[in-house]
């Protein structure tokens, strides 16, 4: 399954200011019994969303009309925890295809990156900076250049470069997957697997 | 021109051995020896197989448990839940369709994927190990790089027997010096973490190494890796020694006679040169570690059991937010001491503390005492195996004279996948890994320890220091 292409987003944001979100609270294991990837974005931070007995709780900034856009906002330390490539699929999902932290856990981001949702990483001044804007005024919108590995908030032009290693970079920019590229080295693989490998 | 080679850490000697290809300086094709699946973190798996019409590489290589969302009871019946039943079901068609070697529910291998791999041998120094879940890298503490993938590399694992990776960073950490009495693996773990925080590791492989380290069982060293990923790192390992060798001679898919021989000087080239350079290093002394307990919600809000939970002016401002979120859930305040206070349920458990040297730890502290009337406990072994040593060993009857119950193996309330929920609210000391808001169960209050502070609260009813009763 090809993912989809990702160059350049403008788009308001979702602000979520709580350090450590683990994938717990991302997508409780309650709801990991599904044998599919669809469907998973209703479930999104469902704890947080919904009252136990499933009404929105309307303090919690998914159920905010004053916020929408395509790009979450987090505090530091996102996706740590399980590795459930789940909590990927709900952001996805649920219709983000960028989260904005200070740190990501590490499975989270190579999650996130296999299936088409960027990871950004900034500093915790911009980060601060992010939620200030928001804050003060939800339609402000933030760009993310992938291309040139900027993200901006545009209304103060102010910039900032993040990090992706190259091959991930290609991948998002194109499209492709690792899997259609693993497979296409099979005989390379098979090859060293006899020469160089040290398990029987 | 030096014609010495480049000293190595233990960490590089095994990555370099598995590098097929270099797609860029950072980037490579990275082989995998060893893949462990499970239940929940496989069918889309092979469900993207199937789509792009890839059989599986190599079926021998991978191992199949179910563990996640098993009942703890009755297991020879039918699994009441639907879906958790569609799951099970889908991964032993699955595995019959693949040719993949099974340990379903009633195997006697059956048991959680990280306390079975290591029993049966199958996990060896010098290996590269995967699996969908987090806790792969409690199979480091044998030499190897183990570490948790998501469900597109497990379907990269299957389509190839490779991964595509970065190289990563290496940290070690020294402990050194001997425990006091009544601690175990868990306290130094618990403690590194709350040293560092939640992601002190983030990037990082992690070494754990210091006389500390080398003085525990292969079952300790593994709560300690079990745990890394707790710290944010991808993975910990500790060097093979004759501890390691000890334990995996014998075991069913351990290597044997002139393999053996071969393996084990394999084995012994591991350890990092002694000038070998980490990106970080990190020392802790073994003296410094009282019994551990968490009173927040991510395993780096832990501390001493007798100091008090920090006050706000010992926070950084702009964690404050985040820090009382977090009481609030527990239901605690700032500066209190966690000493007496009252708890609900004890959970002895999970791939971090449920193996038999956990129970011998457990039974042997409740042995002679009775449970405190206000606890519920789950005593739930790690896998078939442990189960039946347990009872061997006559645990079972000593649990049951203290007024506890041994279940059967599986996952259990380490996450709650299956009926062995904490109720909303309550509070419930528990051995595994995450004390993650509603891990246990939605609204569940879990706090960290070892099976003997456990113990200690299991046989109390409260919060209580186990060096009470040595
Ligand atoms: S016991 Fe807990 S941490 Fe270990 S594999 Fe099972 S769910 Fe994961």
């Amino acid at each position: 399954m090809p993912i989809e292409k990702f160059v350049k987003l403008t788009s308001t944001c979702v602000p979520l200011p709580v350090e450590n979100v683990d994938t717990d609270q991302i997508i409780p294991a309650r709801f990991l019994k599904a044998t599919t990837r669809e469907g998973f974005g209703a479930k999104l931070f469902y704890d947080w969303r919904y009252n136990p007995g499933g009404s929105p709780r309307e303090d919690f900034v998914l159920n905010n009309t004053r916020y929408s856009g395509s790009i979450l906002v987090a505090g530091k330390n996102f996706g740590s925890g399980s590795s459930r490539e789940h909590a990927a699929w709900a952001i996805s999902d649920y219709g983000f295809r960028v989260v904005v932290s200070s740190f990501f856990a590490d499975i989270f981001k190579s999650n996130a990156l296999n299936n088409g949702l960027l990871p950004v990483q900034v500093s915790e001044d911009f980060l601060a900076q992010l939620f200030e804007v928001i804050e003060k005024d939800p339609h402000n919108t933030i760009t993310v250049d992938l291309e040139n590995q900027t993200i901006s908030i545009d209304s103060l032009q102010r910039s900032e470069s993040f990090e992706i290693s190259a091959y991930k970079k290609s991948c998002m920019l194109n499209g492709y997957d690792d899997i259609d590229y693993l497979v296409s080295k099979v005989a390379e693989i098979e090859k060293w697997e006899k020469a160089d490998s040290v398990d029987a | 021109m030096s014609s010495n080679p480049k000293p190595k850490t233990i960490i590089e000697k095994i990555w370099d051995k598995h590098v097929v290809q270099a797609i860029d300086e950072e980037t490579s094709v990275f082989y995998i020896d060893r893949h462990f699946i499970h239940e929940v973190t496989s069918p889309q798996a092979f469900t993207g197989l199937r789509n792009r019409g890839i059989k599986v590489a190599r079926p021998h290589k991978t191992v199949a448990t179910a563990d996640h969302n098993i009942p703890t009871q009755d297991q020879h019946l039918t699994i009441h839940d639907e879906l958790s039943r569609l799951q099970v079901n889908t991964l032993t068609k699955n595995c019959a369709e693949n040719g993949i070697e099974l340990y379903g529910l009633n195997h006697p291998y059956n048991g959680i994927v990280h306390v079975i791999g290591p029993e049966l041998g199958i996990t060896q120094p010098g290996m590269t190990i995967v699996c969908g879940d987090s806790h792969t890298s409690t199979h480091g503490a044998f030499g190897t790089i183990a570490f948790g993938i998501g469900t597109s590399e497990v379907e990269m694992v299957l389509a190839s027997q490779c991964l595509i990776l970065s190289k990563p960073k290496k940290m070690r950490i020294n402990v050194e010096g001997k425990l006091g009495k009544g601690l175990k693996s868990k306290d130094i773990v618990l403690y590194i973490i709350s040293q560092i925080s939640a992601s002190g590791a983030t990037g990082y492989f992690v070494e754990f190494a210091g006389s500390a380290i080398r003085d525990l069982s292969m079952e300790a060293r593994m709560t300690i890796c079990n745990m890394s990923i707790e710290m944010g790192a991808r993975g910990g390992l500790i060097a093979p020694d004759k501890t390691t060798f000890d334990y995996i001679n014998g075991r069913e898919m351990a290597p044997k006679g002139e393999e053996w021989e071969k393996a084990l000087a394999y084995w012994k080239t591991l350890p990092s040169d002694s000038d070998a350079v980490f990106d970080k290093e990190l020392h802790f002394d073994a003296g410094d570690i009282e019994p551990m307990i968490t009173y927040g919600t991510n395993p780096g809000m832990g501390l001493g059991i007798s100091k008090k939970i920090p006050s706000l002016d010992e926070v950084k401002p702009n964690a404050h937010p985040s820090f009382i979120k977090s009481l609030e859930y527990m239901g605690f305040a700032p500066g209190e001491p966690m000493l007496g206070k009252p708890v609900d349920y004890v959970f002895v458990g999970s791939c971090t503390n449920g193996r038999i040297e956990d129970l011998r730890a457990f039974a042997g502290f409740v042995m002679g005492k009775k449970k405190a009337e206000n606890i519920t406990a789950w005593i739930v072994p790690g896998s078939k195996q442990v189960e039946a040593q347990a009872k061997k060993e006559g645990l079972d009857a000593i649990l049951r004279e203290a007024g506890f119950e041994l279940r059967q193996p599986g996952c259990s309330a380490c996450l709650a996948m299956n009926e062995d929920k904490i109720p909303k609210g309550k509070y419930a000391v528990s051995t595994s890994n995450r004390n993650f808001e509603g891990r246990q169960g939605p609204g569940a209050r879990t706090m960290l320890a070892s099976p003997i502070t456990a113990a200690a609260v299991a046989v109390t009813g409260r919060i209580t220091d186990p060096r009470n009763f040595l």
